[in-house]
């Protein structure tokens, strides 16, 4: 068995700026696992451009982003195992792993920084009667079929939810020919950002069928159509208001799950709203030594945010290996009600955070001119008007330490009207 | 005096926003609940543009197609054009990122340059 | 092709029938219209082996029920397929039921079904903790099993390949003659005779009895849905739970699967098109609801995946198999009309009717038959020595291919090569299950694709799912393959 201070569990975004994140801030014995071919995670694929206007003040694509993090990974001259999967980590931060090149092996970490992303939300989960012909892909396998492995999935294309990947694949595929038939969304906006929204379906006359949903499927060897319904209030399709739309293929971008099989098995506790770890201002999870951050920890629109998040995850851990984690003992826990889904981090050390603390969240329904509060122990401390606030993008606060005061327990985010 | 609609993706309010145009110029912005709105339609109504991202083939490379983008954007209407121009182009592992594989496509001014590592196989 | 056997059909049925041929020194073959074995019913079932009790006594069904319920733990440990006596339960949630669930006991014991009991109380609720507290008795049924249909019919394919019998796919039978002393079989892949055919059609059975001048037989699919839920809930029951046939309907199951999730259904709706496979949207609400009778915690959100399956229901008074010679037609063996029990009846049902043919051509048994199939590698199921032993010593068993499941590119390899072997992205599932796991082939499916096309030298644009048209329609940009 080898050992390592500090081992990450996958080397996307996330990954790869938690193993900078830990390095600037003093670790030495960093490994980065990452079970694909190359770095990069999801990045890879995501061709389009719009990365890094927080990160490097510029728009980049997804393969050149995570390339700048990649330079500095080697740089620093911190190892990248591909072609490695971890099967198992045990709550003693024992990884059992996978490669072809130093096919099955344990590894002890020092600490361990999940960075395992997220999945996306399969056809099986949405029961979608009819039948189960060929043609029917989640939109981030069409486009790693496209992008990396250069195949084209189909020809008459519909989409079923206008999540970002979704949406960047209808104009994907019409740049390469393909006709796309439209994108539904069982909601009455989309959940994706407007910008996508405009320029991957407006630019090329792409319906959004809004309140819409397919309510079948048809075709026994290849896809021949889909039933497409009016959703109503009760988000239930309507009777009568069915439309058949005839395509080869149809792509559902229907939602991203954090994937956390490993995390289970580490036995860290989950997030039942976020699907993610809970964890701390240092994004510790509930078993010590094992940090989260990235899509594995709460899905996010940003990648930006990702890398910003995994930063301050590999610092703490390398904190953690140097013994250097002082902790009061004192939890003060952060949620969200009335509109707000939920808080991450679920809660912080008054003590130990740091002065100011970004907290994420998203909200549960679009609102319009509310305001977003923050309550410490029942006391507003905070009450912000937002001009809009929707599900699709995430919301932020700066939790400042002086809120806190000497013997808070609870923070509490919530929107309120007035 | 000609007007148009546009959707404004400045924020996620996406305000719908009435543009006046005169020789070319904006001359009014209605719709817009804040200032972003009116320079968003501003740029967007006299002179909308794209930059296109796709791939072209490879050969030699680990992959069969590597990613490109125009720089710099290419004017709304022509991206179909671009695209034309991009079918036809050929990399030669090993490409890195910031190599240009096609100058003035399409007569657009704009450069095709790769945005991912391809090593040679 | 001249062959002394030809089977029709490689479903359960089909492929017992052909281990049981291997035994025998005769040239065998199976012609299969779809692209792989166990494509029809055999594939989209409960997947239970019924331990009896259900078929009236005097049937052909209760017979063969029992024999191959007595056969199957051995058969399946010849041939390493997943299988577990875990039991079954029949639960009577009303009193005035019992006489109806006692009856169930005596038609079990009449047709020779050994060990059931009727339990009730503590005794239920440690069978099964999470059963409903309305189920006020059930009947137990510890022979019971469940195992994983589709290895079963590959596991039996596979031994009828290495002892000699060669299996035609895409080569649906369209016509069949009586020529002198043997059957002339057209497919789209070519002319077949035999001097012994075995219709092991499923559900175009009939339409080959009918061709060969027997006695019309007319099946219709009956339609069965299902759901499948998720591993993590997977511990919440550990043996197959029936209801007891009532006024609320005949029930739905509630069963483990030998993979470690849980099966929902199946519904029941009679269908005129043979190859209605579709789900529908009544279908599925109905079943989780009906479930949730016998087991309350069920819960919602967690389906993997909806599929339905066609029972080859013959339309007629009497509820039976229609096995054997057929008037008329020398060296014809029908196996119509066989759906539930029939997975269960299949290794008994294969015995009969190969023996059927080595009596009408008297065969002498083969000299150099060999039991078993070769090794099947599982990975998740192995020690971390034995697992580090065999990464070792190849290392394609290091590379995960399907992460949900744990499938290496080593076992994705190893269900191409094998005979019969995986050429869709479903055989390769249905062998391995990569793509079978939450993300439902979300990840691995282009790797797939990719190893698919390198083993069978086929062009990744000519792949399919489950045989029938390409996955993808075109490569991004043509001459970029080198």
């Amino acid at each position: 068995m080898t050992t390592h201070d500090i081992v990450i569990v996958g080397a996307g975004p996330a990954g790869l700026a938690a193993a900078i994140g830990a390095r600037e801030a003093g670790a030495q014995d960093i490994l980065l696992l990452e079970r694909d071919g190359e770095p990069g995670g999801i990045l890879n694929q995501c061709i389009h451009n719009g990365f890094g206007l927080h990160t490097f003040n510029e728009e980049l694509t997804g393969p050149e982003y995570a390339r700048r993090y990649i330079d500095r990974v080697n740089e620093l001259g911190i190892p990248i195992q591909t072609g490695t999967t971890v099967l198992d980590i045990s709550p003693d931060r024992v990884l059992t792993c996978t490669s072809r090149e130093n096919g099955f092996e344990q590894i002890r970490a020092g600490a361990v920084i999940l960075c395992m992303g997220c999945r996306e939300r399969p056809r099986g989960a949405m029961d979608i009667p009819g039948s189960r012909p060929a043609g029917i892909y989640s939109a981030g396998t069409a486009q790693r079929l496209m992008n990396i492995d250069g195949f084209m999935p189909g020809k008459e294309v519909f989409i079923m939810g206008s999540g970002n990947i979704g949406l960047i694949m209808a104009r994907r595929l019409t740049l390469e020919g393909a006709v796309v038939k439209g994108v539904c969304n069982r909601s009455a906006y989309s959940s994706g950002l407007k910008r996508n929204v405009v320029q991957c379906l407006d630019d090329f006359g792409i319906p959004l069928m809004v309140r819409h949903t397919v309510t079948e499927i048809h075709g026994r060897d290849r896809l021949e159509g889909v039933t497409v319904s009016e959703v109503g209030e009760d988000k239930k399709p309507i009777p009568g208001t069915e439309q058949y739309i005839s395509c080869d293929t149809l792509l559902f971008s229907v939602g991203l799950l954090p994937e956390n099989e490993l995390s289970e098995q580490a036995g860290v506790e989950l997030d039942a709203v976020t699907g993610g770890p809970t964890v701390d201002d240092r994004l510790a999870t509930s078993v010590p030594g094992v940090f989260a951050c990235g899509n594995v920890l709460h899905v996010h629109d940003l990648v930006d945010f990702v890398s910003e998040e995994a930063a301050r995850a590999g610092a703490a851990a390398a904190r953690f290996v140097r013994g250097e984690t002082v902790s009061s003992g004192r939890r003060v826990s952060l949620r969200g009600r009335n509109g707000v889904r939920y808080s991450v981090p679920q809660s912080v050390d008054p003590d130990t955070m740091p002065e100011e603390l970004t907290v994420r969240f998203r909200v549960a329904d679009q609102y319009l001119g509310c305001y977003l509060s923050c309550y410490v122990d029942g006391v507003r401390v905070s009450h912000k008007k937002k001009r809009i606030m929707t599900p699709g993008e995430m919301e932020a606060f700066v939790l400042r330490r002086e809120m806190l005061g000497n013997d808070a327990r609870e923070v509490v985010f919530c929107v309120e009207e007035a | 005096m000609a007007q148009l609609e546009l959707t404004c993706i400045r924020c996620p309010m996406g305000c719908t926003l009435r543009v006046t145009l005169e020789i070319g110029a904006v001359t009014a912005v209605e719709g817009n609940r804040c200032r972003r709105g009116a320079e968003y339609a501003a740029t967007e109504a006299v002179h909308p543009v794209r930059t296109v991202t796709t791939s072209v083939r490879a050969v030699g490379g680990t992959r069969p197609v590597v990613s490109v983008k125009t720089v710099p954007e290419v004017p709304k209407d022509r991206i179909f054009d671009v695209m034309a121009a991009i079918r036809g182009l050929t990399a030669t592992a090993p490409v890195h990122i910031g190599d240009v594989l096609l100058r003035d496509a399409a007569g657009t001014g704009a450069s095709i340059v790769v945005t991912a590592e391809l090593e040679k196989r | 092709m001249v062959y002394d056997v030809i089977v029709i059909g490689a479903g359960v049925v089909g492929c017992a029938t052909a281990m049981e041929l291997g035994r025998l020194d005769v040239k065998a073959a199976v012609l299969e219209r779809d692209d792989d074995v166990c494509t029809g019913a055999s594939k989209a079932n409960s997947a239970i082996v019924h331990a009896g009790f259900d078929p009236v006594p005097g049937t052909l069904m209760a017979k063969y029920n029992v024999l191959g319920s007595r056969k199957m733990r051995a058969l399946c440990r010849e041939l390493d397929v997943p299988f577990n006596m875990c039991g079954s339960l029949v639960l009577c949630f009303d009193r005035e039921d019992m006489p109806r669930l006692q009856a169930l006991l005596d038609r079990g014991v009449t047709n020779g079904v050994e060990g059931l009991r009727i339990v009730e109380g503590e005794e239920l609720r440690a069978l099964e903790p999470n059963v409903s507290p309305e189920a006020v008795a059930a009947l137990w049924a510890p022979t019971s099993a469940i195992l994983c249909p589709f290895e079963l019919t590959a596991a039996m394919a596979e031994n009828a390949a290495r002892n000699g019998v060669a299996f035609f796919f895409n080569s649906g039978v369209t016509g069949i003659e009586r020529r002198e002393d043997r059957w002339v079989l057209t497919t789209p892949a070519g002319v077949f005779e035999a001097r012994a055919v075995v219709n092991a059609a499923g559900i175009c059975s009939d339409e080959l009895h009918n061709a060969v001048g027997g006695a019309p037989l007319t099946i219709r699919g009956r339609r069965g849905e299902y759901c499948l839920l998720d591993r993590k809930v997977g511990s919440l029951v550990r043996t197959t739970i029936f209801q007891l046939p009532g006024r609320l309907g005949k029930g739905v199951l509630v069963s483990p699967t030998v993979h470690g999730n849980i099966i929902v259904g199946p519904t029941a709706d009679d269908v005129d098109d043979k190859r209605a496979t579709e789900t529908t949207a009544k279908g599925i609400s109905s079943l989780l609801s009906a479930a949730r009778r016998s087991v309350p915690s069920l819960p919602r959100g967690k389906t993997v995946t909806s599929f339905a399956g066609l029972r080859a229901h013959l339309v007629r008074e009497e509820h039976d198999f229609v096995l054997g010679p057929v008037d008329g037609a020398p060296g014809f063996f029908d196996a119509v009309g066989i759906e539930s029990p029939g997975l269960t009846a299949a290794p008994a049902l294969g015995e009969y009717l190969a023996g059927l043919c080595g009596n009408y051509l008297n065969a002498a048994p083969r000299g150099d038959y060999r039991p078993g199939r070769d090794r099947v590698v599982r990975l998740r199921e192995m020690s971390f020595e034995e697992r580090a032993a065999l990464v070792a010593e190849n290392p394609a068993y290091g590379q995960i291919v399907c992460r949900c499941e744990g499938v290496t590119e080593g076992e994705i390899v190893d269900a191409i090569r094998r005979s019969p072997g995986a050429r869709s992205v479903d055989g390769v599932k249905r062998r391995t299950r990569a793509g079978m796991g939450r993300c439902q082939g979300g990840f691995c499916l282009p790797r797939v694709l990719e190893i698919l096309s390198r083993e069978l030298g086929v062009p990744m644009t000519e792949l399919t799912k489950d045989g029938g048209a390409p996955l993808l329609t075109g490569s991004l940009r043509e001459e970029g393959e080198a």
